[in-house]
């Protein structure tokens, strides 16, 4: 089911592949070590800090403050018929940082440094399979699967 | 003492070169280094070849690059660290003659980037990322150096116009360089008038990629002085890593890798940021030069904007930076780009930099990145 994640997905087979599933239901998560209980954003399935390899999904909140961003004109193959998008890089919360693209909540001359956002699953409409990704948004944005169209 | 020197270096000419092959190129740089070090191939033990494969139509390059420069049966192998990998076979280069198994080791960085059309380029850029959290959503490699000069101009209120001095700067001395890909000066009003690339980054902020290769003849200590009059010895050897995704770095306004590495070679070699003369840094962007500065000490924290500013990276200042042009304007064929830098100051220590020549050079450094920092290689380079 990762393959759901993002525009072009370059991972479809994870440890993580949960991760996309949740997303697609509207809850954005993190993982937590069964051992040790350390959290991380992005998730991941072996511990870094002692090895584990037991882990469960965590929902991580989303509120998150800008920490820099950038508008890419130039774009790769797959992103070029939605060029120019802007990219930001969020600090969360809870600890661990983000990459999104801002969403429709947020116009390009609000973006300032140190802003703050939240962090919304989105279903790509446009597009016939399943594909799911997360933006960042004004705070109180909450996620609604009726726009998300037909992606059950 | 066992030091490792530079008894030969060569260069070939950065640019589209459609007129030759990739083995083609490292000939001429391994050609110009052997007439250089005045050796014939009999006295070679070992090459190592840097380079990025995934650029070349030829896979598995050492084979190639050794079959057409004559070093067969000899061992050889091939470094890759993406735009570092250079600098990292001559680590491996250096590693081999510092461990006793070898003598004499040619290290040869050399790539062809104009080989792929420009879809297959489209479609690289789009993995230059981690590629599993950070792809997906279209980032691309000026895009990643966007996000630290965004951060940079937030934290330290370095200037728009700071950037593009490093690129005028460079042009300056790239138009020098008669091995440079681009070799005129530019004015920081036609660098702001240039195309939006990622923001803030325009045109003039980006290295061009381009074909090319560079060579450098290591040589122990006993070797070198047996067979050179003049080397030059590499003396500090610093080496690091960072993350690969740029969610796990600690700032966003400097290279971890780059800090760590420069501590090292600088204790290595007995030496501090403020000895260096002339130094050779990793401008795949203009920011990349700023955040240099502080990374390796030739400035604090924060004040690379008024570094540049007051010209300080020019000959005459503090320390002579990229006075070859730099990858903005010698061009950057990665693999062959961290040997080119090593010529670069092996040719300044030696005096023979030409109306570049940074005067009184003694002590001279490299800085060679992989990627967006996840590899950082800094050499410290001295005459004597
Ligand atoms: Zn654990």
């Amino acid at each position: 089911m990762f393959k759901w994640f993002g525009k072009v997905n370059f991972t479809p087979f994870t440890k993580v592949t949960d991760f996309a599933r949740h997303l697609k239901d509207g809850y954005f998560m993190g993982s937590r070590c069964k051992e040790c209980g350390t959290t991380s954003f992005p998730p991941r399935a072996d511990c870094e800090e002692c090895m584990s390899p037991d882990f469960e999904f965590v929902e991580v909140t989303g509120k998150a403050t800008l920490n820099t961003y950038t508008k890419i004109v130039a774009a790769p193959t797959g992103f070029d018929e939605v060029a120019p998008y802007i990219v930001g890089v969020v600090d969360l919360e809870e600890g661990g940082r983000a990459l999104a693209w801002f969403g429709e909540t947020i116009a390009e001359d609000e973006i300032e440094i140190g802003m703050e956002l939240q962090i919304v699953p989105q279903i790509f409409d446009e597009i016939e399979d399943i594909k799911v990704y997360y933006s960042l948004e004004k705070p109180g944005t909450t996620w609604s699967k009726v726009e998300g169209g037909g992606a059950a | 003492m066992n030091r490792v020197g530079i008894i030969g270096i060569g260069h070939g000419v950065f640019g589209r070169r459609s007129d030759a092959t990739v083995q083609e190129l490292a000939f001429e740089a391994f050609r110009a280094a052997m007439q250089d070090a005045g050796i014939d191939r009999d006295a070679l033990d070992a090459s190592v070849i840097g380079s990025v494969p995934e650029y070349h139509k030829q896979r598995s390059l050492a084979g190639v690059v050794q079959e057409y420069l004559g070093l067969v049966p000899r061992p050889t192998w091939l470094t890759e660290v993406a735009c570092a990998s250079g600098s990292a076979a001559i680590r491996t280069g250096w590693m081999g003659i510092k461990s006793g198994l070898h003598d004499v080791v040619a290290v040869i960085g050399c790539q062809k980037m104009t080989e792929l059309s420009t879809p297959e380029i489209l479609a690289l850029m789009g993995r230059v990322g981690e590629v599993q959290w950070e792809s997906g959503f279209g980032t691309t490699f000026p895009a990643y150096y966007a996000l630290f000069a965004r951060r940079h101009m937030h934290e330290f209120g370095t200037s728009r116009e700071n950037l593009l001095q490093v690129a005028v700067k460079n042009h300056h001395y790239g138009a020098k360089n008669p091995m440079a890909l681009f070799r005129k000066e530019i004015t920081l009003e036609k660098a702001l008038a240039s195309e939006e690339v990622a923001t803030p980054f325009q045109v003039y902020d980006c290295c061009a990629n381009a074909d090319g290769a560079a060579c450098v003849i290591l040589a122990s200590e006993e070797k070198a002085t047996e067979l050179s009059d003049k080397p030059v010895w590499l003396d500090g050897m610093g080496c690091a890593s960072a993350s690969m995704s740029v969610l796990r770095r600690p700032s966003l306004t400097g290279l971890p890798s780059a800090q760590q590495a420069s501590s090292m070679a600088y204790e290595m070699a007995g030496v501090t940021a403020d000895d260096i003369k002339v130094a050779d840094v990793h401008d795949c962007f203009t920011v990349a030069e700023i955040m240099a500065y502080e990374d390796l000490g030739f400035c604090p924290k924060g004040e690379s904007g008024r570094f540049i500013e007051e010209k300080q990276s020019y000959i005459g200042g503090k320390v002579a930076v990229n006075v070859d042009g730099g990858l903005k304007a010698k061009g950057h064929p990665i693999g062959a780009t961290g040997v080119s830098m090593t010529v670069e100051i092996a040719k300044q220590l030696r005096g023979e930099a030409g109306e570049r020549q940074v005067p009184d050079a003694d002590v001279g450094l490299t800085h060679n990145v992989g990627g967006i920092g996840q590899y950082c290689f800094v050499q410290v380079l001295k005459k004597d």
